[in-house]
């Protein structure tokens, strides 16, 4: 059930030209990123070669590479999200899933798997472009997939929040727009770097993904993101259960 | 042998804040049946609906479905359920076969089944020749009908249909009566309506709801018997004072529709119109053409809500 949801949120993406105007976009700007990074990379290379311990190819292109894709993540996840429930409600085939022998939590996480099944897929084209450089050089694929990982773990955060804002409203822009603030919100906790205090700082996606950036598995940045998914994905459920309650 | 109860549902109660939108309803349907809830705009028909198909949660009350509790066994009793809402719940943007097919599997009909199912649900609705096209590029007759055949995809017990005649042409509509007489053999059918005439033609049972509450309920004949006046047009070619007519045996009132047409209302046990037309022949009034006045069941709505209305009144 879960996955009939989830298949048909996957599909129902590529109906539309402006994912794949979006997607197409999106690579060329990864690309852009890539080919910067690159060239300001050879550009230092014949110098870092004299270096001992001098940062490779993974640690100067792919994670900067990475850590940007992540913040345009922040940007572009909402705007996916904001029609999961929010057009359905709209349009009021909401109705339909309600009427359906599914309960509300089947509905939440078929939307959110096949949500974030999609953008693993802009996820995984950035990573098929940076191990390209294994052409001309070795990487270092524990330190990328590491990356990868972290850059899944904290888009599922930003669907999972989007998803719980597109719950709130019948209108996606407003849900769009609402989780861009709140993402923006947390990001300036990791932008007011040392001032802010611990506590504060503990509660934004983007240090926990410094980690990740960094090429360190820290358990304590695990359980911030899967709490975060939990936290709001149960959210969003009890939203969605209340729409039969309240109306 | 009676039939056997599909829908049960017991003193239903929803609100709305501290008003009860619906209050007391109670309903029984079943299998082989038609019920029409009519009622006024605002009477809770849709919400009487939306919580026999489980998509809103009633505040008190016990829905049965085919003896399966709703509350405790919301899946079970959900998947014997089709419901069509006043809007259907398309999504434009997809084909037709995969819209059905993506129907068929949240109603849990099994993979191995779903061909099937979408081909009997389109043979009966008339969709044979529309499954590549996307459902935003149909007819509104045609998204209706995409609409129920969503709601019958799963063979469901019970059909609950809101509304499904507004906004089509005559001809679409009388598919579409069609269509729900004959889900009517083997389903049994809820349909809400204001269109009256929908009720007289496909309707077994009619209940009313008026404010939030069932007020009237019974087979959809009693209740034009009910608006039925007893009386008839007569054409009389040399037509007799008006004060004749009236002294007739059992004659109420006379109306002049034209100088030789006359609407007569009489008592329902006498036979005034015998009575009349030997009149007529003795005096040489020129009986032409008698009519009888036909049940009407628009007369029966108005007649039951309005002496709701004043008994209401009259308690307050």
């Amino acid at each position: 059930m879960l996955l009939t949801i989830a298949r048909k949120e996957f599909r129902s993406l590529f109906t539309t030209p402006s994912t794949w105007f979006i997607l197409g976009a999106l690579q060329f700007i990864f690309a852009w990123f890539f080919l910067v990074r690159l060239d300001a990379f050879m550009q230092v290379q014949s110098q870092s070669a004299q270096v001992a311990n001098a940062p490779g190819v993974t640690q100067s292109v792919a994670s900067p590479l990475l850590a940007s894709v992540a913040f345009i993540l922040m940007m572009l996840v909402p705007i996916f999200t904001m029609r999961l429930i929010a057009e359905e409600r709209r349009n009021q085939t909401l109705v339909m899933l309600l009427a359906a022998p599914v309960s509300s939590m089947e509905i939440i996480l078929g939307k959110f798997l096949g949500m974030l099944l999609f953008l693993s897929l802009i996820i995984a084209a950035c990573f098929i472009m940076v191990t390209t450089l294994a052409l001309g050089s070795p990487l270092d694929f524990g330190l990328l997939i590491v990356n990868v990982l972290g850059l899944l773990l904290l888009t599922a955060c930003y669907t999972a929040l989007g998803l719980y804002f597109s719950t709130l409203t019948a209108q996606p822009i407003v849900a769009a727009t609402s989780t861009i603030a709140t993402l923006f919100g947390l990001w300036l906790i990791d932008l007011a770097g040392s001032s802010a205090n611990a506590l504060l700082k503990a509660l934004s996606p983007t240090i926990h993904f410094q980690n990740f950036n960094t090429g360190l598995l820290v358990s304590k940045d695990f359980a911030y993101f899967l709490l975060f998914c939990t936290l709001f994905l149960l959210l969003a459920i009890r939203r969605l259960h209340n729409t039969r309650i309240y109306g | 042998m009676s039939a056997q109860i599909t829908l049960n549902a017991r003193n239903l109660t929803r609100r709305l804040g501290r008003r009860e939108v619906i209050r007391n309803v109670s309903l029984q349907l079943k299998r082989g049946e038609v019920l029409g809830l009519l009622g006024e705009n605002g009477a809770g028909k849709s919400t009487t609906m939306q919580i026999l198909s489980g998509v809103l949660i009633p505040h008190a009350g016990q829905i049965e479905v085919c003896g399966i509790d709703m509350k405790s066994n919301a899946k079970q009793a959900k998947s014997r359920i089709g419901y069509l809402p006043e809007n259907p719940p398309l999504y434009r943007d997809m084909r037709v076969d995969d819209y059905l097919s993506y129907a068929a599997r949240l109603h849990r009909v099994p993979d191995s089944g779903i061909r099937e199912a979408l081909s009997i649900a389109k043979n009966r609705c008339g969709l044979q020749d529309t499954g590549r096209k996307l459902i935003g590029t149909l007819s509104k007759g045609y998204q209706q009908r995409v609409g129920i055949a969503q709601a019958i995809i799963h063979q469901p017990d019970i059909v609950i249909l809101d509304e499904p005649t507004v906004g089509l042409d005559p001809s679409q509509i009388r598919d579409i009566r069609t269509l729900i007489r004959e889900l009517g053999n083997d389903h049994s059918v809820i349909l809400s309506t204001h269109l009256l005439g929908e009720v007289e033609n496909i309707c077994d049972r009619v209940e009313i709801m008026q404010r939030g509450q069932l007020i009237y309920g019974d087979t959809s004949v009693r209740m034009q018997g009910l608006g039925h006046q007893a009386g008839f047009i007569v054409t009389l070619k040399a037509p007799p004072d008006v004060k004749t007519l009236q002294n007739v045996a059992g004659v109420i009132n006379v109306e002049i529709l034209s100088p030789t047409r006359f609407k007569i209302l009489h008592t329902i046990d006498g036979n005034t119109a015998e009575e009349l037309l030997t009149l007529s022949a003795q005096h040489g009034w020129q009986a032409q053409q008698l009519t009888p006045l036909q049940g009407n069941i628009e007369d029966a709505f108005v007649q039951i809500t309005q002496t709701d209305q004043i008994n209401n009144n009259n308690k307050a």
